[in-house]
């Protein structure tokens, strides 16, 4: 160990590569803190996703695997990195991009220009479904209805379900999204805070990805960037710890039943889509944001179904029951 | 920062003009607990009619905080505190507790609250003394760890604070209670000019100031544990109210200790010698300052947390939180309650079955039935329980040199932060280390509880404490 360490002190001091020794390093790796060169970086960081990949056995040959491009720097590595040791290990998957068009005016424009050049660069077919063929409705439209406020919620859920359906749409049989390091540490953070046990055994599963739209995850994003100035390994760590909590295996988690509305997964009678686009049709478009008492399930911690309803206030009066009970029973020494 | 804590010299006794300068003087309450007072304070003068408030509860006093007067949230909070002893077994009647004091908001109502249970039962024991078996009263003792040889802080206001401390605990009678003031540098050696040095030293080598600063807080609760064994006290109570496990819930997320979360979270803490409780852990820092301001509690803050590192990040954080709703922290608590405890964290064999009040009985009997825990094994540094992949680690590591097997049992956390990774520079650390950490290592195998017992056994002391002398 100790070796190591000076090795890394006289690279620092040559400001060589800490891995080939040769080239110049070009930048500071922050989960390791290594000085390296570009190449190096290259290969190190492909080298960690063909583990990760055959570690999880992500895919089988001869699947159909579409991947979530928004045109953003993650999906952009993501598509290329993945194209690239599809070749070089003969994964003998086939690629295809998908992206969703939110029909934002002005905003969507330009990332979609970037994944069309990505189409033509990997040479991987790309197909876009927009908010408008699926739902009847662009963001702009649905803006407009509700106001400035909330709309993320729509814009989220709608997104969610939209990779999907395009999903469906191009026969893929799995979905692979961006979502790094950080986004992860990020929702295990917010699933603290917000006291969601359930999810947060299941948010660090590989296989999986949530999407959780809040006002503090602002105050998040920023507290994960502040840490990863003091400790660049915090990151991981935090995922360390969100695949260590000790959750109990009777922990309920949200049970995934289908929509009877679209037959899209849903852990509530009507999928949380549904709900809303029932609202934006009906001319109320706040049923099913924030805690009102939704009728049709709302979904999250939000909603309360009609036949639930007897049940959590049975519960509510235990609770207060066996308060007062602790209250008059209260011994003294 | 710099102002002493509270009134200078003899300032024990008038209490109103204290009061009036405890919102002059950010160190008397804390800077955040200043700011709640202020907002309090703008709040009733904007409504513009103080007066009329009433209590909502007794609908007679003036309401001075929450819709409360002064009694009827005095009595909420014993209340809960009473409600949180009793029904998790934290004292019984045998017992004989250390009350950590720091001398913050917190373990002042802890003590508060304490010598007012304790003051009960004395009075009940008084009465009932021609009868038959009365319950014994369970003693209280208070400990004060002086860290000043951590912080570079200046001697004579440190002096003051103790002499304020003294004060405190001589005005909580009847009965007496006895304040042991243990500076942290003892547990490296008796004499405590050598002490402090191999204590500089020893942080010297301690490059990340997170873990310098976690290490602190392991010497502080191994100081308390040492008080507790050496002078016969069988229980620590500690003042860690919501806001401090939120921010330990937090940071021990982002340091990598997920697994082991759930063991500093729970009411009882019984993986030490002494075993450890936090009937104060569903309280909010805010209650708890707002009843030192009212209540006429004299706190003093004496040693601030350093202003770098991960612990400090997260505190700021927390607090930037709350600012949008204040019971965030509460939220974070109960989400990490409910992961699963550990077995330590559960009722022991501590308790004899006739001393438990006869509603609590069957539910301790219940827990000793099904008590089949496992026995975790702990890192020496942290007491943290390791988890899977550090045991998988611990055993593919065959280690021969006995500082090599100390390193195999620390957690990942510790081993990144705390232990040093130069060879020389952790030589240093080991041969620095108080034995109290290495012994908890010993030749490979993991020292258990009781063992672990047996061998401190003959080091303590065998003499008999009068004011927590056991009547039982």
């Amino acid at each position: 160990m100790a070796t190591m360490e000076k090795a890394r002190r006289r690279t620092t001091a040559s400001s060589l590569c800490a891995i080939c020794n040769q080239n110049k390093a070009a930048l500071k790796r922050p989960k390791t803190a290594q000085q390296i060169c570009r190449e190096c970086f290259y290969s190190v960081f492909e080298d960690e996703i063909h583990n990760v990949i055959t570690e999880n056995n992500l895919f089988k040959s001869g699947e159909r695997v579409a991947i979530g491009a928004s045109g953003g720097k993650d999906s952009t590595v993501l598509a290329y990195v993945l194209s690239k040791l599809n070749h070089v290990h003969n994964y003998g998957v086939e690629f295809f991009l998908l992206s969703i068009d939110e029909g934002i005016s002005g905003y969507r424009d330009d990332s979609l220009e970037t994944v069309k050049r990505n189409e033509i660069q990997y040479g991987l077919p790309l197909k876009i479904v927009s908010y408008k063929d699926l739902y009847g409705w662009t963001m702009d439209e649905i803006v407009k209805a509700i106001g400035l406020k909330n709309n993320c919620t729509f814009c989220g859920v709608f997104r969610r379900q939209a990779l999907d359906r395009g999903a469906s749409l191009l026969k893929v049989d799995k979905l692979v999204t961006g979502h790094n390091a950080d986004d992860i540490a990020e929702t295990v953070l917010l699933n603290i805070l917000r006291g969601d046990i359930a999810r947060l055994g299941r948010c660090t599963y590989i296989t999986t990805g949530i999407y959780s739209p809040n006002a503090y995850r602002g105050f998040a994003r920023e507290f994960i960037k502040d840490l990863e100035r003091i400790r660049p390994r915090a990151i991981l760590d935090i995922i360390k710890s969100g695949e260590n909590f000790r959750i109990a295996t009777s922990t309920k988690m949200p049970e995934q039943g289908t929509c009877e509305r679209c037959g899209y997964i849903s852990s509530q009678e009507w999928c949380k889509a549904c709900v809303l686009l029932d609202g934006l049709n009906r001319g109320l478009p706040k049923l099913g944001i924030g805690r009102t008492k939704t009728i049709n399930g709302g979904g999250g911690s939000g909603g309360v179904k009609p036949g639930t309803k007897s049940r959590l206030s049975n519960v509510g009066m235990k609770e207060s029951r066996t308060r007062s009970r602790q209250y008059s029973g209260s011994v003294d020494f | 920062m710099a102002s002493s804590c509270g009134g200078s010299g003899g300032g024990g006794g008038g209490c109103g003009s204290q009061c009036s300068s405890l919102r002059d003087s950010p160190s008397v309450v804390g800077e955040e607990g200043n700011e709640i007072l202020e907002v309090v304070e703008n709040a009733s003068v904007s409504n513009g009619h103080r007066s009329i408030l009433r209590c909502s509860k007794c609908g007679e006093e003036t309401a001075v905080y929450n819709k409360l007067c002064l009694d009827c949230f005095r009595s909420f909070l014993y209340n809960k505190f009473k409600v949180s002893v009793t029904s998790n077994a934290m004292i019984s009647p045998v017992d004989c507790v250390l009350v950590a004091f720091s001398g913050g908001p917190a373990s002042r109502v802890a003590l508060q609250f304490t010598h007012e249970m304790q003051l009960k039962s004395q009075k009940n024991w008084d009465a009932s003394k021609d009868q038959q078996q009365p319950l014994p009263v369970f003693g209280v003792g208070v400990a004060f760890i002086d860290e000043r040889a951590f912080y570079s802080a200046n001697n004579s206001e440190i002096d003051e604070a103790i002499e304020e401390i003294r004060l405190t605990v001589s005005t909580l009678f009847p009965p007496a209670k006895q304040l042991y003031v243990e500076p942290i540098e003892k547990l490296f050696s008796l004499d405590l000019i050598e002490g402090k040095a191999r204590l500089r030293k020893l942080l010297d080598t301690i490059d990340d100031p997170t873990g310098k600063d976690d290490f602190l807080h392991y010497l502080r609760a191994i100081s308390l544990q040492k008080v507790a064994s050496e002078n016969g006290f069988n229980k620590i109570i500690l003042g860690s109210c919501t806001n401090g496990i939120a921010c330990h819930i937090i940071s021990s997320t982002v340091k990598g200790q997920g697994y082991s979360l759930p063991a500093d979270v729970q009411y009882i803490d019984g993986r030490w010698d002494v075993p450890v409780v936090l009937p104060l852990r569903d309280f909010v820092a805010r209650d708890l300052i707002m009843f030192c301001h009212l209540d006429r509690l004299r706190t003093c803050q004496i040693f601030h947390q350093s202003e770098c590192g991960i612990n400090y990040l997260v505190s700021s954080f927390l607090t930037r939180l709350q600012e949008e709703n204040p019971a965030r922290v509460r939220t974070i608590v109960r989400t990490a309650e409910k992961l699963s405890p550990f077995g330590f964290n559960k009722y022991k064999e501590y308790i004899s079955d006739d001393m438990v009040p006869s509603r609590l009985r069957s539910k301790v009997q219940n827990l000793r039935a099904s008590e089949s825990a496992p026995l975790e094994t702990l890192c020496p540094i942290c007491g943290t329980p390791l988890c899977d992949s550090d045991l998988v680690n611990l055993k593919n590591r065959k280690c021969q040199v006995e500082c090599d097997v100390f390193v195999s049992y620390c957690c990942a956390s510790c081993r990144y932060q705390i232990v040093p990774k130069e060879e020389d520079s952790f030589n240093n650390f080991y041969s620095l280390l108080p034995q109290l950490f290495t012994r908890r290592v010993k030749n490979g195998l993991h020292v258990d509880h009781n063992q672990l017992r047996e061998q401190v056994e003959e080091f303590l002391l065998s003499d008999d404490d009068e004011e927590c002398g056991d009547t039982a």
